[in-house]
């Protein structure tokens, strides 16, 4: 294995910018406006408001091409961008002539401050660089926060744009992202590397105590970033290509943890409908582009989003440990607040989904905001030929199963379900929202449900 | 005509002040120790253990002040060192370091010791310790007691209404450093330089002369940097003044919210007195608002809401009085609307209630109690175009077909069951103009230059609400050249002294003017050498050639202009007086949809009829319009300040604290100006539009307000809905469930 190094590359506007020396938890945020690119803005530190987007070139899953990703740079370690090719809002104009999407924010009224524009613009930029114009996503820019124009005239810029312009960056984007680099950086006596296969990973956690595995960053991020948190050694599982698998068999499909929520949207193409309704409600495409499955679970927050998707659709983990891997019911997964199955050294290295899938399932979610938002309360409600599941976050300690509840649910008894959660649930009351509205809606969740079912919505 | 900066947004290439970071080598970061407790004793201070750290080159404590430390813009009641900590995190001493990291490092290792106090983190405590800044503050006509007991009818009730952060999304920031002979520089993300520079010299012990604050533009500010960018900026200077360095103070987000004022938020109890037909006979109203730790803009702010609890309707006797309370919280501040909000909810939320009451609809109650010409206010002013409160609202229920909306909505409502609709129109009224008259002034010093382009100074600050856009516009056509000829500098206080905040509205009003009386100087000198030279034979010369030649025969290209705001006054003993140049008026309409099971709720469609005078820039102007009204919906429905036990706010993130997304832009949005309305003395005959339009967002609230009465409408108790602000989707299910029982 390579010995630690000080340094490393990446390219950024197209121009190779040599790394030395820096802590890894700079931020790529911080690291180009140090370049003196002042375009990207740190509005909350957090990923909610996208002021600080840049794009990302990234290999396109199945695709002998690359793709250009919006992130939240103020979430991506500089380290985890070693060898790859970075464009901020200074790049996306070319000899002085703006780009396309630049012109439409400026004619239409766009900005007014200013400081959340760049970030707009490179979200924009990069919907116009994935699709034609006709299957663009008008969600496509809901990460990007606005205070000033209310946003009509950021939506007026964004219907106006035509098919994807030529350009360095849609060039670019014709040939595949550079391959991921194994990078073993040190400085300032913290760690960061990027191993390039489950067993060199697994050996790298062994040999380094303290060490924490990190794939989007979109969590462990945002402690780094609010509460100065400083993590010894991460090891990025980004690169990891056993993670990244995405199989289908007659039997179920498997998805490896490291792909991030925007990859499996794209592999997934034969996903039930309560997917599709899920994942725009899971988080902004900002965070979709950056944050993986493994992540979301492996954080084990009572109030991530896919758990009580995956627990009603029956989902089991697969771990890995350089003694073998296992495979358990997701339901086994959550031990207690934010505490997993995992034992240290293991990696949640996949997700696996049983067929059929159930052919009615309902993901809600009540949350203050109706997107990008953290849930007050999710419930997820699945009836398969096997019976009722119903699954809920935000409602206890982990996100969890209610088997009494789905036993009524499955002979059609709503109002026995409803009490059986009434005193199975025990949430708390937060500024999200009160322990009282978390039962309601726990309860009144289940009633939509068969509101819906029974045709009366 | 776009935004003059719109092309440097777009690129990246706009600079805001953190931006200005890398042209300082030698530049210190400063950082803050947090006090733990909202309310406490400092008892011992000891920062020498930060020195240990590597990078720390220095502490500001007390003893490090030269002048007066304390940044508090009027009671001085603001120590930026204090022995008394009196709200959450309040900052004791500050470490300055080579890097952040290194500064973060030495604050945590400054040895602090505190004896908590008991402490004050509601309206309803502070009431009951009688904790107030100031009041009772009193406007009355007639006799209110009277008038509500001969009613007909009389209803009274209880209203609180939550604040809201700006989230401006540049957080505050100062970068100072020494000038070139002996003075300081600071640079400061602030609505009010001069007064940055007041609070600077007077942190400092030195003339204001020796202090240069400037303000290039703002990533938002909404009047939460009016007063408050003043202790951020005095601190850098501070960290300057002792270490001969250039320091930057920047607040991260987090931190930003823990330390900022944000809107007040208002308890309000009243009682009405009101006729068969919905008509006001009386209203009594307290009001107290959350002033926070400190004093600051509170005075002002509760002044205008008493000043617009009448909003566009004509109430025969009122007696409103109001408090501002003393919490352990943040120092409640202005916010775009200026207390003029908290005032205006309460009588449509009044007004809604006895609508109910009578079984009328709430369209017809309005209307009924608006001013009509020659009515004069609670304050003894009488209300200018009165009849456009009137015009605005038939255009608006004819444009948006208000009429056959609410019978579809009717038939959709009586045909679901698990959702329902609202509708609901209603009307602003605002005054403009600050209500401390002597604010009401502004200057500019306009500089042409030999080949005709011409820099133009004013006292006005840019936050993107385009008052550059607009000036230069005012410059160019009032010089008589292409707005590319006028470039709008940095605003600095030394090129403009003493200004007033760019606040009120009336930043166009005051600094447009100003700049045309100066250009308008510079015009006739030009004019008159025009008629020598056309004497001479030399005809049609460019305005290049025109400011050549008027160099060559020594005449000045500058000058500065002044105006000051005609016929305005206020005597707050009697509480009576013209405060407001004129009013500007608007009405909105909007239809939501909620869902029963949960009381999320989404906005369908708004239309908009805004009186805007004759618009200097309707692209500015429609964005205000519609910034303003999103800004007010997410007031009014979804952002929340919740603060813990503690004094700790809970909701202190973006993560937490949740503003208007995407998704929250009604799918339908139209905005009209108001035709044939061009206002007489204001330049231009334009009229304000920063505040007004985030009052016409009551429109959403009222009509969740219908949609959650449709929910009742079965029930045997029907009628007045009571829904405190935010109308969060808790609040709406528990207001459901009211409704249903």
């Amino acid at each position: 294995m390579d010995a630690d190094c000080a340094q490393f590359r990446l390219s950024l506007n197209g121009t190779a910018v040599r790394i030395h020396g820096l802590p890894p938890q700079t931020t790529l945020l911080d690291f180009v406006r140090s370049q003196g690119l002042t375009g990207a803005k740190e509005g909350c530190a957090e990923g909610e408001c996208g002021a600080c987007a840049v794009l990302l070139i990234s290999q396109s899953p199945g695709e002998n091409r690359a793709v250009c990703r919006a992130v939240n740079s103020c979430l991506v370690p500089l380290p985890a961008v070693a060898g790859r090719e970075v464009f901020t809002v200074e790049g996306l104009s070319e000899n002085g002539t703006l780009a396309e999407v630049q012109n439409a924010m400026a004619a239409a009224g766009g900005s007014q401050c200013g400081y959340c524009t760049p970030g707009f613009v490179v979200s924009m930029f990069a919907e116009q660089h994935r699709c034609d114009p006709d299957h663009r996503d008008l969600h496509a820019l809901g990460g990007n926060l606005c205070r000033c124009t209310g946003y009509r005239p950021i939506r007026d810029a964004f219907l106006s744009l035509g098919h994807t312009p030529e350009g360095r960056i849609q060039q670019r984007l014709l040939e595949p992202a550079s391959p991921p680099q194994r990078l073993r950086y040190r400085a300032n006596n913290a760690g960061f590397s990027t191993p390039l296969s489950l067993d060199e990973a697994l050996r790298l956690a062994a040999e380094t105590p303290d060490s924490r595995f990190v794939a989007g960053n979109t969590d462990l991020g945002v402690v780094t970033n609010l509460r100065d948190t400083r993590f010894p050694d991460l090891i990025s599982l980004q690169a990891v290509p056993e993670l990244k698998h995405f199989t289908e068999t007659p039997d179920a499909v498997e998805i490896g943890a490291a792909l991030t929520l925007t990859e499996i949207g794209e592999r997934w193409q034969t996903a039930p409908p309560v997917f599709r309704e899920w994942l725009p409600l899971f988080a902004s495409l900002l965070i979709r582009n950056s944050a993986t499955l493994g992540g979301n679970l492996a954080t084990a927050s009572p109030i991530g989003d896919s758990a009580p998707l995956l627990l009603a659709l029956d989902a089991a983990v697969r771990i890995a440990s350089l003694q073998g891997d296992r495979l358990i019911p997701l339901t086994e997964f959550f031990c207690g607040y934010r505490k997993t199955a995992l034992n240290p050294g293991e990696i949640l290295s996949s997700v696996r989904i049983p067929k059929p899938f159930p052919h009615t399932a309902r993901f809600f979610k009540v949350a203050k905001r109706s997107l990008d938002d953290i849930s007050t309360v999710a419930v997820c409600i699945a009836i398969s030929g096997r019976g009722a599941r119903i699954a809920l976050g935000g409602v206890a300690a982990t996100p969890l199963r209610v088997l009494e509840a789905e036993d009524f649910l499955s002979n059609g008894d709503i109002e026995g379900a409803q009490q059986a959660l009434e005193h199975t649930l025990h949430p708390l009351s937060d500024h999200r929202g009160s322990a009282a509205y978390r039962l309601a809606m726990a309860k009144s969740l289940l009633a939509k449900f068969r509101a819906e079912h029974e045709g009366q919505i | 005509m776009v935004h003059e900066s719109a092309t440097a947004h777009v690129t990246g290439e706009a600079l805001y002040t953190d931006d200005l970071l890398a042209r300082f080598p030698g530049l210190l970061h400063a950082w803050p120790v947090l006090s733990p407790h909202a309310h406490a004793l400092l008892l011992h201070l000891n920062c020498a253990p930060a020195l240990e750290e590597p990078g720390v080159v220095a502490t500001l404590a007390a003893e490090d002040v030269p002048g007066e430390g304390n940044s508090g813009a009027n009671r001085h009641d603001e120590p930026l060192f204090p022995d008394e900590v009196t709200f959450h995190s309040q900052p004791v001493a500050w470490v300055l370091a080579d890097s952040l990291e290194a500064a973060k490092l030495g604050a945590a290792r400054v040895e602090a010791g505190y004896k908590p106090l008991p402490h004050i983190l509601s309206i309803a405590d502070a009431i009951g310790a009688q904790s107030f800044h100031s009041g009772p503050h009193r406007i009355q006509r007639g006799n209110s007691t009277e008038a509500i007991d001969a009613a007909p009818h009389a209803l009274s009730g209880e209203l609180h209404i939550g604040g809201q952060e700006h989230f401006y999304l540049e957080t505050q920031c100062a970068i100072s450093r020494l000038d070139d002979s002996g003075g300081i520089l600071v640079d400061s993300s602030t609505q009010h330089p001069s007064e940055t520079q007041e609070v600077v010299a007077r942190v400092l012990g030195i003339p204001r002369h020796l202090v240069t604050v400037q303000c290039l533009r703002m990533g938002g500010a909404f009047g939460g940097k009016e007063v408050q960018a003043n202790p951020w900026a005095a601190i850098a200077a501070l960290g300057t003044w002792k270490t001969q360095r250039p320091v930057r103070v920047r607040l991260p987000r987090w931190l930003d919210m823990a330390l900022t004022g944000k809107r007040h938020p208002f308890f309000a109890k009243f009682r009405a007195g009101f006729e068969d037909d919905g008509r006001l006979r009386g209203i009594e109203l307290q009001l107290y608002s959350d002033g926070g730790w400190s004093l600051d803009l509170s005075d002002p702010v509760l002044w205008r809401a008493l000043f617009h609890c009448d909003n566009a309707y004509l109430i025969p006797a009122l007696d409103a009085t109001g408090w501002v309370c003393q919490t352990n919280k943040t120092s409640q501040t202005a916010f775009r609307g200026f207390g003029g909000p908290q005032g205006m909810i309460v009588i449509e939320d009044i007004l809604d209630r006895i609508a109910r009451r009578l079984g009328l609809a709430p369209h017809l109650v309005r209307e009924r109690n608006f001013y009509r010409e020659g009515d004069v206010t609670h304050y003894g002013q009488t209300v200018k175009d009165a009849s456009r409160i009137a015009r605005i609202w038939d255009e608006l229920k004819i444009s948006s077909d208000f009429d056959q909306r609410r019978e579809a909505i009717a038939q959709y409502n009586r045909t679901h069951r698990h959702t329902k609709r609202g509708l609901a129109i209603t009307p602003v009224k605002f005054g403009i103009s600050f209500t401390a008259t002597f604010f009401n002034q502004a200057g500019a010093l306009v500089l042409v230059y030999r080949d005709g382009s011409v820099q133009v100074n004013h006292g006005g600050t840019e936050m993107g609400q385009g008052l550059h856009t607009k000036i230069r516009r005012i410059a160019a056509e009032a010089l008589g050249v292409d707005p590319e000829a006028v470039r709008i500098m940095t605003t600095s206080t030394d090129k403009v002294p003493n200004t007033s905040a760019t606040a009120a509205s009336a930043g166009t009003d005051l600094n447009g003017a100003a700049v045309f009386d100066a250009c308008r100087q510079i015009k006739e000198r030009l004019r008159g050498v025009e008629q020598d030279l056309a004497a001479e034979g030399q005809l049609n010369l460019t305005f290049a050639q025109l400011t050549e030649a008027a160099y060559r025969r020594r005449v000045s290209l500058f000058a500065h202009g002044f105006y000051r705001t005609p016929d305005i006054h206020f005597d707050p003993k009697t509480a009576t007086g013209k405060p407001f140049h004129y009013f500007a008026y608007g009405a909105a309409v909007a239809e939501v949809e909620i869902d029963g099971f949960t009381g999320q709720n989404r906005t369908l469609r708004v239309d908009i009829l805004q009186d805007v005078g004759d618009s200097l820039a309707p692209v500015v102007d429609r964005g205000q319009v519609e910034g303003g009204f999103i800004q007010g919906l997410g007031w009014l429905t979804l952002e929340e300040l919740i603060w813990d036990e503690n004094g700790r706010l809970a909701t202190g993130g973006a993560s937490t604290y949740k503003l208007p997304s995407w998704p929250e832009m009604p799918p339908v949005f139209n905005v009209a100006f108001l035709s044939r309305a061009a206002e007489p003395d204001v330049i231009h005959g334009s009229k304000a539009i920063g505040e007004p339009p985030l009052m016409l967002a009551f429109a959403v609230r009222e009509a969740i307000r219908d949609a959650i009465a449709a929910f009742g409408a079965d029930s045997p108790s029907g009628g007045v809905v009571t829904l405190d602000s935010p109308a969060t989707p808790e609040r709406i299910f528990w207001a459901l469930q009211r409704a249903a029982n």
